[in-house]
């Protein structure tokens, strides 16, 4: 048969294949080594400042989004989003990079129209799933404890 | 008749190129053609404050030099011939707006080069103009944040993906003797194989570069071997084995005298996945290194096809694949004016 005539399934010898596995190893070392850093520092929080366990958490959280927004804006985040896949794009500093990038990307049409308008255009579909998902998951969870 | 065939044009006055300008930004400069090129930038910006106007810069240097090269002033030029990839082609209307010269905006995404520069000689041979200067442009930052995502943004990027070449290309087409005629052109039709995916625009583009290849084949009753070189705009390394097997199948085989302005353009260790893209792509290829190897007798006669991909975002959305339209003009240096 004819490459033309069976075009998008005959295409796919040519199109380069995706290293699944090393796509994966790659973005469990570095999404594993977030987590570890995030993990250390909980500690560090808890053991320097003694903090409770739950205001730790929020303290990495911010400290990741800092990070990620200072990188992002050192044009460093994006290579690593090239290198490490879901590995960095999973965790909050994947979060946090959509949110700085495309504030970033808009700042030159100015702060409302440009930065506030468009700052959510990569993760807003990530709020807005995620308080859907949370909402029903909500429901679900006081159902059960209602009934039993 | 100047139509000859279904899709060709043939030039039968002697239409020329009489002087041509590249400028690009800093990986075309990296890369293997980077000291052919007249205008370089070191960083995207090209000392502006925003990508748009970086873009703005290149077209505009290119537009200069080229006037500059040719001796001529901009009110010595009776039309300008522009597009690029932003929407409203906005790089070239605000060029536009500083040329006191009648426009017109044209667009056919990467395949604008070869489309401005077919138009523009058609003009000239028909008498309804004395020159034309055309121009294209695309910017990498400028492409990224309106096709796909924000330049800063930590996606990973398949392998068959495409970058956006950096840079601008200018040409001025008149009745001027010069090293460079432009022959034949050949305008492509919209072609359609139903691939959906905006990161492997080779596959997308492909059928279109075959379709106008071998229309002009059978338009002109040539074959591959009667030039020197074919070249394609930005099929890159996904969409150029595609085009060969494709053209095969039709009994054309393109063998050695192929080669692709998106896999000259970088060196393969740079970071530009399944090579380079762009309306630009085509135009500093072809402008900056091509016609250099055509001035040292390395090629007489060469076929450009500038291969565009009809993307809109909001189309791939909706399901919609994406279309591809290819255009090529032929270009042969004049016996005794190298």
């Amino acid at each position: 048969m004819k490459l033309r005539d069976n075009y998008q399934e005959a295409v796919k010898i040519f199109q380069p294949k995706p290293s699944y596995f090393l796509n994966s190893l790659k973005a469990f070392f570095v999404g594993g080594l977030i987590c570890v850093a995030g993990q250390v520092l909980q500690n560090l929080y808890i053991e320097i400042f003694t903090l409770h366990v739950s205001v730790a958490q929020q303290m990495v959280l911010g400290t990741f989004i800092l990070l990620t927004t200072l990188l992002t804006g050192m044009g460093v985040y994006d290579k690593i989003g090239q290198f490490a896949g879901a590995g960095s794009m999973i965790p909050i500093t994947g979060f946090a990079n959509s949110l700085a990038s495309a504030a970033l990307e808009h700042r030159s049409e100015g702060v409302v129209l440009g930065i506030a308008s468009n700052m959510f255009k990569v993760g807003g579909a990530v709020i807005v799933y995620g308080v859907v998902i949370a909402y029903i998951l909500g429901v679900i969870h006081y159902l059960f404890w209602k009934l039993f | 008749m100047k139509l000859v065939g279904k899709q060709t044009w043939i030039y039968e006055n002697e239409v020329y190129l009489q002087a041509v300008a590249t400028a690009v930004g800093p990986m075309e400069t990296e890369g293997p053609l980077g000291e052919q090129f007249d205008v370089t930038y070191p960083d995207l910006y090209c000392g502006e404050d925003t990508w748009e106007l970086a873009e703005r810069r290149l077209m505009k240097d290119a537009v200069q030099v080229c006037l500059t090269k040719a001796k001529l002033e901009i009110n010595d030029v009776d039309f300008f011939l522009a597009g690029d990839l932003l929407n409203q082609n906005v790089t070239a209307n605000y060029i536009a707006r500083d040329l006191p010269v009648p426009f017109l905006c044209m667009f056919g995404a990467c395949s604008t080069s070869m489309e401005t520069l077919a138009v523009a000689a058609a003009l000239v041979d028909g008498g309804f103009a004395r020159r034309v200067l055309t121009a294209t442009s695309s910017h990498n930052a400028t492409a990224e944040r309106q096709f796909r995502y924000p330049t800063e943004f930590g996606g990973q990027k398949p392998k068959s993906a495409t970058f956006t070449v950096t840079g601008a290309g200018a040409a001025l087409v008149s009745r001027e003797k010069s090293k460079f005629r432009i022959t034949a052109a050949t305008i492509g039709k919209v072609v359609d194989f139903g691939i959906h995916n905006p990161l492997d625009m080779g596959a997308a583009m492909a059928p279109a570069a075959a379709s106008t290849i071998r229309q002009h084949f059978q338009d002109l009753k040539t074959s591959p071997e009667d030039y020197d070189l074919i070249v394609t705009g930005d099929l890159s390394g996904v969409g150029s084995p595609i085009l060969r097997e494709l053209l095969r199948e039709e009994g054309y085989e393109l063998a050695d005298n192929h080669r692709d302005c998106g896999l000259m353009i970088y060196r393969t260790d740079q970071e530009v996945f399944a090579g380079g893209s762009g309306c630009a792509c085509s135009a500093v290829v072809t402008y900056g290194h091509l016609l250099k190897e055509m001035e040292k007798g390395n090629l007489q006669k060469i076929f450009v096809v500038a291969t565009g991909a009809l993307l809109s975002p909001t189309m791939i959305w909706q399901n919609e694949s994406i279309p591809a339209i290819a255009h090529g003009v032929v270009l042969e240096v004049v016996k005794g004016e190298r």
